[in-house]
């Protein structure tokens, strides 16, 4: 027998590494802030994931402008949205099979 | 047997992670503090505003009826077709902007119990995507009541607004879709049916308005 959780993408055992693919699967485009807002995280916890993401080429980054301040918005990349399918499969399959 | 030992051991069982990406997507795509009692309240409105804007227009026409002599010398003039208008437009405007203002004050206080802020991302889309045709169906209007087609104004308040919420049911609760399903049906039979519109537009306005609120209230916000 298959052993299920070998499917499971280590990268999304963090639940906020998984909260901010969650949004960014559904979202063209989301800001830096609002994904905190969104995950109730700190600054620096959420930048140190972001990071992560980015280094295994799930999330594109954009940084822009709004007036002076820097606006850093992220989207996901081709990769990113099949690992996060392959991963949401791999625990469908897991809730199967415990039945 | 082993990975069962191991999924115990890992904090997030499956299930409960997929509710939780599940809830992340339509937290963060879709507005979901809209209360039913905003819809109730609407509805309660906008059944206020038909009826008084059916008693000024029987009031208008009673009077041209029993001509000058039952209402004095000069109430006739007075009674003219545009201080009819106005009147009307000027109802209209009340019950517009009351049920605005009670079908805010409702979804605000749910989106403060729920935690969720009132002006994020997925609340200006909303509000563009429902504006725009309303807008736009306004001016429509606006021009029909300048080239007195008066039949217009009720199918075409019931289409645009249909319209609205079809286009608005992807960027909050799906179900407003239904809603303006049934808009758009009252306004399309109201186009050719040459009854009163103003029964068409109460019905659809006022009692598909409480009916959904109610479904909604029913469905996410009862307390079980």
């Amino acid at each position: 027998m298959k052993n299920p959780i070998e499917n499971l993408n280590k990268i999304f055992d963090s639940r906020i590494r998984m909260g901010v693919m969650s949004i960014l699967i559904v979202n063209e485009e989301v800001s830096f802030n609002d994904l905190k807002k969104m995950l109730d995280v700190t600054d620096g916890n959420l930048a140190s994931h972001m990071v992560n993401l980015e280094e295994n080429g799930y999330i594109k980054v954009h940084k822009g402008f709004i007036g002076r301040k820097t606006n850093t918005t992220y989207s996901i990349t081709r990769a990113g949205e099949k690992a996060f399918k392959d991963h949401i499969e791999a625990l469908e399959n897991m809730i199967k099979g415990m039945k | 047997m082993f990975y069962k030992v191991l999924y115990m051991d890992s904090q997030h069982p499956p299930l409960e992670t997929l509710q939780d990406i599940k809830r992340m997507m339509e937290r963060s795509s879709r507005f979901i503090s809209l209360s039913g009692w905003s819809g109730i309240c609407a509805g309660i409105c906008a059944l206020l505003g038909a009826w008084a804007a059916q008693q000024r227009i029987s009031a208008y026409l009673q009077v041209r009826r029993n001509g000058r002599t039952y209402h004095g010398e000069n109430d006739y003039v007075s009674e003219s077709a545009a201080t009819l208008y106005s009147d009307l437009i000027i109802i209209a405007g009340i019950t517009f902007i009351t049920a605005f203002i009670s079908a805010f004050v409702f979804t605000w206080l749910r989106s403060r119990r729920n935690g969720t802020p009132m002006w994020d991302r997925t609340v200006q889309r909303l509000a563009w995507n429902t504006i725009l045709p309303m807008v736009i169906g306004g001016l429509v209007i606006l021009r029909a009541i300048e080239l007195h087609y008066f039949e217009l104004v009720a199918p075409g308040c019931l289409i645009f607004y249909g319209l609205a919420l079809v286009n608005a049911s992807k960027y909050t609760l799906g179900e407003i879709r239904y809603l303006g399903y049934g808009q758009l049906i009252l306004g399309i039979i109201n186009l050719w049916s040459g009854v009163n519109g103003l029964y068409f537009w109460a019905a659809g306005f006022g009692i598909l308005h409480i009916l959904y609120g109610a479904i909604m209230w029913w469905k996410y916000e009862r307390q079980r």
